[in-house]
């Protein structure tokens, strides 16, 4: 009887093997599994929101070919890799991990990995199955200072900065020889609050870079405080990562925004097809990464022409935001007349040029 | 340096100290009874997204620091439960409160983060406030800073002149004698720490409702640790806690100033300066060695049950 019993048993997870062998084969044939990383929150504005528009523009243009799943507020460092790791183990095939702290993790994940693609985005590192992305912020920056260049009347602008690295700094030169070419009287006033996303700092350097003058505002770091007090004091805003006109009705003039929906879309596809290599991307207003939010009413139809051509130009490649001549803050030349900065310039830039006021924290 | 400009550096400066004057004046009382609560952090967190909440659903200012202060005040209660009634150690429970309230905030603003608030507005008080120079400065604030300035002189009152803020001081020198003398030791301990939690939970609610106004995780960022710091180089004086936030909240200020200015000091020394210089000057201004043993309550930090201690 007992025998009968454990045959019996024996039978039953037999089968219970055969239909876990069955399900899983037609798994197999099932669509994509793509995995999302983020940093913070999504939020409605601001890096991560910005990547999971990009997550689901993927699904939509891909649907029925791909599912997708996001794990939200994931710390840099240890917690990253046992994230990655679930993410890979659990069928993803395809893995964005969204901020630069989430380098070693991903790298180290997918050795693990082999048959998982890996695509790790502002980091440096590559490997046979990790690819790099990030955008050319500074083209938007450019694009954005004609726009600050034009409706200052105090000639004074401010930059709320995160961060003195080549990335925040390339987006003040940039900002500033924008600003520069409609307006050479312009300067640039930037408060460092060292840290990414803490409001009540960017509050607090907003309203010190206001009581001195600035009246078009703009930031690297990534809360909606400095349009927010823009709108309060009754000054301009200048957003980034998102359009934030609905924290700044009246103040908010722009924002230098970037946008996933196709590099995801396409990346997903050339996974789906099998086509995909390890690359270094590294986007502007051409590949569709870096776009301006809708401009403001009060900026002048003639102003949104020129920025509408600037970009254009930089889009088709006839303007480079870096040609020379460009000097330094002390009037040393970096780049002659009719010249440009390579890639390599700008990934270690630790100068400001002239127009931009104070001193790079060293 | 514009009049002006110096004139906005003083406004700002009494924002950004307010939340310290709350969460410092809370505690002091707390400590006064001879209780040590380190959970202020935690507490004005909880408070912080208690309000915040409350504001983003009901727009009402009295909703919203009704809330933060009876989220604080509840805190506070586990901490009295812990330390008061089963005796537990109370540095310890003070520190897992307040990593107890970085969590609890942070889960209670999974949906809150990056939701804007419209902020408290200014009251300007009619014809006071048009006053040159200190019309501004001393009669165009929000309404919970007025409330601070009541605070402080409540605070005052009651510990120097008055009858139950003398018994509040008796049993934070000697628990023993209060109890001999007939008076509940638990009970006014208790209702000390509630206090405390509740004045935790303000300063977190007008971090979160009038100051960013925005909630982020950890958004409190020190301020809980720096107030508990005000009180002891304040040598539990009101007053001085008092000047020693508006002066945290000045060299805060202050080093966007300087930047903007473009002044060459490194940020990240200028990010240190407001707990440097506080502390700094609260230990000259409070260096009377006798002073400072006549006001720290003598049976700080230990616990007291009536019936343990016959």
């Amino acid at each position: 009887m007992k025998n009968m019993w454990i045959k019996s048993m024996l039978g039953l997870f037999t089968w219970v093997c055969v239909m876990a062998g069955f399900t899983f084969s037609v798994h197999a044939a099932d669509p994509l599994k793509v995995g999302f990383v983020y940093v913070s929150p999504i939020g409605d504005a601001g890096w991560t929101y910005q990547h999971d528009l990009g997550r689901l523009a993927m699904e939509k243009n891909l649907s029925g070919k791909v599912t997708s799943k996001f794990i939200e507020s994931v710390p840099e460092g240890a917690e990253a890799e046992r994230v990655i790791r679930d993410l890979a183990k659990s069928g993803h095939k395809l893995i964005f991990t969204t901020s630069f702290g989430y380098m070693n993790p991903t790298i180290k994940v997918a050795k693990v990995f082999p048959k998982t693609i890996f695509e790790h985005s502002t980091g440096y590192k590559q490997s046979r199955n990790v690819g790099t992305y990030m955008c050319r912020f500074y083209e938007g920056r450019y694009l954005t200072g004609i726009v600050a260049g034009k409706m200052t009347k105090s000639n004074k602008l401010g930059y709320v900065a995160a961060f003195p690295i080549p990335e925040v700094i390339r987006g003040i030169n940039a900002f500033c020889l924008g600003a520069k070419s409609v307006n050479p009287d312009i300067e640039i006033k930037v408060i460092w609050v060292n840290s990414w996303f803490d409001p009540g700092k960017e509050r607090e350097a907003s309203e010190a870079l206001i009581d001195q003058g600035v009246d078009v505002l703009t930031h690297h770091t990534d809360s909606t405080a400095p349009t927010m007090t823009a709108e309060e004091k009754g000054v301009y805003s200048i957003g980034y990562h998102s359009d934030m006109s609905k924290y700044g009705a009246n103040a908010h003039l722009t924002a230098t925004t970037h946008v996933w929906d196709s590099y995801y879309t396409r990346i997903a596809q050339e996974v789906l097809a099998g086509t995909w290599k390890s690359e270094a991307v590294w986007g502007g207003i051409n590949d569709g990464m870096i776009a301006l939010a809708p401009m403001s009413k009060s900026i002048p139809a003639d102003v949104v022409a020129m920025v509408k051509e600037k970009e254009k130009a930089i889009a088709d490649g006839s303007f480079h935001p870096f040609s020379g001549p460009i000097q330094k803050q002390d009037g040393t030349e970096v780049i002659p007349a009719g010249k440009q900065l390579t890639d390599k310039d700008l990934l270690g830039m630790n100068y400001y040029v002239q127009g931009v006021l104070g001193s790079i924290p060293k | 340096m514009n009049p002006e400009t110096l004139m906005n550096i003083l406004i700002a400066t009494i924002a950004a100290g307010t939340p310290l004057v709350y969460a410092a004046l809370g505690e002091l009382i707390v400590e006064k009874s001879g209780v040590l609560n380190l959970g202020v952090e935690g507490m004005m967190l909880v408070g912080a997204i208690s309000g915040f909440i409350t504001m983003a659903k009901t727009g009402s200012l009295l909703l919203a620091v009704s809330a933060g202060m009876l989220a604080g005040a509840l805190m506070a209660m586990v901490f009295g439960v812990l330390t008061l009634s089963l005796m537990a150690n109370q540095v310890a429970s003070g520190l897992a409160l307040t990593i107890f309230g970085a969590g609890l905030s942070a889960f209670m603003g999974i949906n809150y983060t990056s939701v804007a608030l419209e902020g408290v507005p200014e009251l300007h008080i009619p014809l006071l406030s048009q006053l040159p120079v200190i019309g501004p400065l001393l009669f165009s604030y929000d309404i919970l800073i007025y409330c601070s300035f009541l605070l402080l002189g409540g605070v005052l009152w009651f510990l120097y002149r008055s009858r139950p803020g003398l018994i509040l001081k008796a049993i934070g020198e000697n628990p023993k004698s209060g109890h001999a003398l007939g008076y509940s030791v638990l009970r006014i301990r208790y209702l000390a720490v509630l206090f405390g939690g509740a004045m935790a939970g303000l300063g977190g609610v007008y971090l979160a409702v009038a100051y960013t106004p925005m909630w982020v995780e950890g958004m409190v960022a020190g301020r809980g640790w720096v107030s508990l710091a005000l009180v002891v180089f304040a040598t539990w004086r009101p007053l001085r806690v008092m000047i020693g936030a508006y002066l945290f909240g000045g060299v805060t200020i202050l080093q966007f100033h300087i930047q903007g200015f473009g002044i060459e000091i490194p940020a990240q020394f200028l990010s240190m300066l407001p707990y440097l210089a506080t502390i700094l000057v609260l230990v000259i201004i409070s260096r009377d060695q006798h002073l400072i043993r006549l006001n720290s309550p003598a049976s700080l930090g230990l616990t007291f049950h009536p019936e343990k201690n016959q």
